[in-house]
């Protein structure tokens, strides 16, 4: 690095140009999180119920918070934890067998087609989520298109917009395979086709190049893509809304829109904000560690 | 194994995953080209096609997106928002692009951090945490447009930073240490060399400010302030399961069409840019620049 480079740090340039970022994130997204904490472990309004949000931490009081923390592990709330971890897992298992083909398909095979079918990939991004909701519920309605087409199929006739958990875990699929594929497909583009010569060469026939070369260098990513679209699905509750709305199929983010906006108990709400911001830091710790020894295997 | 063998085995494996990729594109387009289609009903059904008419749009005298004040409001609405975010988001965002690569210290590594959470936060978590800071102790603000652009703004931040930091670091130094060298101050360096080569990402970044605010619905809905503030994500949720018409899907199909707009405007400028400073693979590069990569 050059004497500038070096010299530059200091430059109050750097700083000013910085600093209005970094204080708008400090207000809006580091202050905001301290909040939910000061709500969680707050008091209640004994009239209005409203929250009372404790901003000293010498005064916190765990109350509440560990009621909310009993109702999730052993009460009634374990259900709506434990569904929601089962939609996710389904949908993602769902996003890998419906990704994974295409990803590796337009990086390796689409030769000529390559930009258009990049280009027709990254299109449903530029389709609102709700419209594309919106469109699925209008085709599962009892007179829509794909309703009748379903209802030739031998079997009763479903009501699929009305707390069907299948429709709910289709329409997470349906709603974040976009972003499943494109971090894969961006990983599966940079392996090197050398390695996948190399091993034609030395005998393997194409799949197993495929399972032994393609697939172990294409690991991170599909952990990566799979971490990606896992995260928000847990906090989505609108998916489940507007294609069930139904409590059968409650997950963990209408629990706490409904105690937010619904029912107006904030403290309950934020409760289980904090818990729900838990136990994705734990995933996303478990998955920093994976990078991590996976980086350290490289450069070993 | 026979090089006739080796040529079958590669091309039989791709004639499935073409059919598959082929039926994937198919499954992720058709259902949206539908309810486009259904904005032309001439009934009043989203399900059942009764015939061509713009009705929805324009003719009819109450429930048509022209004529139904909160439909009208909702397109407002969200285009405000959409524009005021892009206005504050990009160059906030830029700047805070260019100082965190240049000053290298620990309230740099830690803004670093901080602006990839939101990468990995749900919307759901950031939008509550908005919510109870400006009930319960924002005082100066409240619920409604304000709030909603703070939270769209505060998603949009990251994107900006990432476009734009990826452009900056295939740039390169060099360019902007000769400007130094021959004389120029940081700043003239910064205004007159790095801001010209990275333009075609702050278009893309802004356009991609853009899309997260229109799309946007967890943040919306909640920091909204009732049916005044809002936008057209949070009118679709709202009237979906309710029988609306299919102005809903004209709603809809406003929205796509200005998303697409933006985007292919955006998309043939920057190739233009990307092309006159020598780039072979414009097309693409400009396409991956769009994906926030």
């Amino acid at each position: 690095m050059s004497r500038r480079a070096q010299r530059s740090p200091l430059n109050p340039l750097w700083i000013g140009l910085a600093a209005p970022g970094m204080a708008w994130m400090a207000l809006f997204f580091v202050v905001p999180f301290y909040a939910v904490a000061a709500v969680a472990f707050g008091q209640v309004d004994p009239i209005l119920r409203t929250a009372i949000p404790e901003w000293n931490p010498q005064y916190w009081d765990f109350t509440s918070f560990s009621e909310v923390l009993d109702r999730v592990v052993g009460g009634d709330l374990r259900t709506v934890f434990l569904r929601t971890g089962a939609y996710v897992i389904l949908a993602v298992l769902g996003c890998v067998a419906i990704g994974y083909p295409v990803a590796y398909f337009v990086s390796r095979h689409s030769g000529r087609w390559r930009a258009t079918l990049l280009a027709l990939m990254i299109l449903p991004f530029w389709v609102s989520y709700l419209m594309r909701m919106l469109a699925w519920f209008n085709l599962l309605q009892p007179e829509g298109w794909v309703a009748r087409a379903l209802s030739v199929l031998p079997g009763d006739d479903r009501p699929w917009l009305n707390g069907q958990p299948s429709t709910v875990v289709f329409g997470l699929i349906y709603g974040y395979v976009p972003f499943f594929i494109l971090p894969l497909y961006a990983t599966l583009d940079r392996i090197d086709g050398r390695l996948l010569e190399a091993a034609r060469d030395l005998g393997a026939t194409s799949n197993q190049a495929f399972w032994r070369v393609t697939l172990p260098l294409s690991r991170q990513g599909l952990i990566a893509a799979s971490v990606i679209t896992a995260l928000p699905m847990v906090g989505d509750y609108y998916t489940n809304d507007l294609l069930s709305a139904s409590p059968r199929t409650e997950m963990v983010g209408n629990q706490i829109v409904g105690y937010l906006q619904q029912s107006s108990q904030p403290q309950i709400g934020a409760s289980l904000v904090l818990i729900l911001a838990v136990l994705l830091l734990i995933v996303m710790a478990g998955y920093l560690v994976s990078v991590n020894r996976a980086q350290k295997l490289v450069t070993r | 194994m026979s090089a006739a063998a080796v040529r079958s085995g590669a091309a039989r494996t791709p004639r499935f995953l073409a059919f598959f990729t082929g039926a994937y594109i198919l499954w992720s387009l058709v259902p949206v080209a539908i309810a486009v289609l259904f904005s032309f009903n001439s009934g009043r059904s989203r399900s059942t096609w009764q015939g061509f008419s713009l009705r929805w749009y324009y003719s009819d005298p109450f429930g048509s997106v022209w004529n139904d004040e909160s439909l009208r409001n909702a397109l407002r609405n969200s285009l405000v928002l959409a524009v005021l975010s892009i206005l504050i988001a990009t160059p906030v965002g830029v700047g805070l692009a260019l100082g965190l690569t240049r000053w290298r210290s620990r309230p740099a590594k830690v803004a670093n951090g901080v602006l990839l959470l939101p990468l990995v936060t749900p919307e759901l978590v950031v939008g509550t945490a908005l919510f109870l800071v400006i009930t319960n102790g924002y005082s100066f603000m409240d619920l409604g447009r304000t709030a909603q652009l703070v939270g769209h703004v505060t998603f949009s931040l990251t994107y900006v930073v990432i476009v734009v930091r990826s452009r900056l670091l295939s740039i390169g130094p060099d360019l902007e240490e000769a400007a130094r060298d021959l004389g120029a101050t940081s700043l003239q360096a910064v205004r007159l060399i790095v801001l010209p080569l990275l333009t075609p990402a702050i278009f893309a970044a802004g356009v991609l400010v853009f899309a997260t605010s229109i799309d946007d619905f967890v943040v919306s809905s909640l920091l909204s302030s009732g049916s005044g503030t809002e936008t057209v994500p949070v009118k679709i949720y709202g009237s979906v399961r309710g029988g609306a018409t299919p102005a809903l899907n004209a709603l809809a199909t406003i929205m796509l069409a200005a998303s697409m707009l933006a985007l292919v405007g955006v998309f043939v400028i920057m190739r233009l840019m990307r092309r006159r400073q020598g780039d072979d693979n414009a097309g693409e590069n400009s396409l991956k620049e769009l994906a926030a990569w």
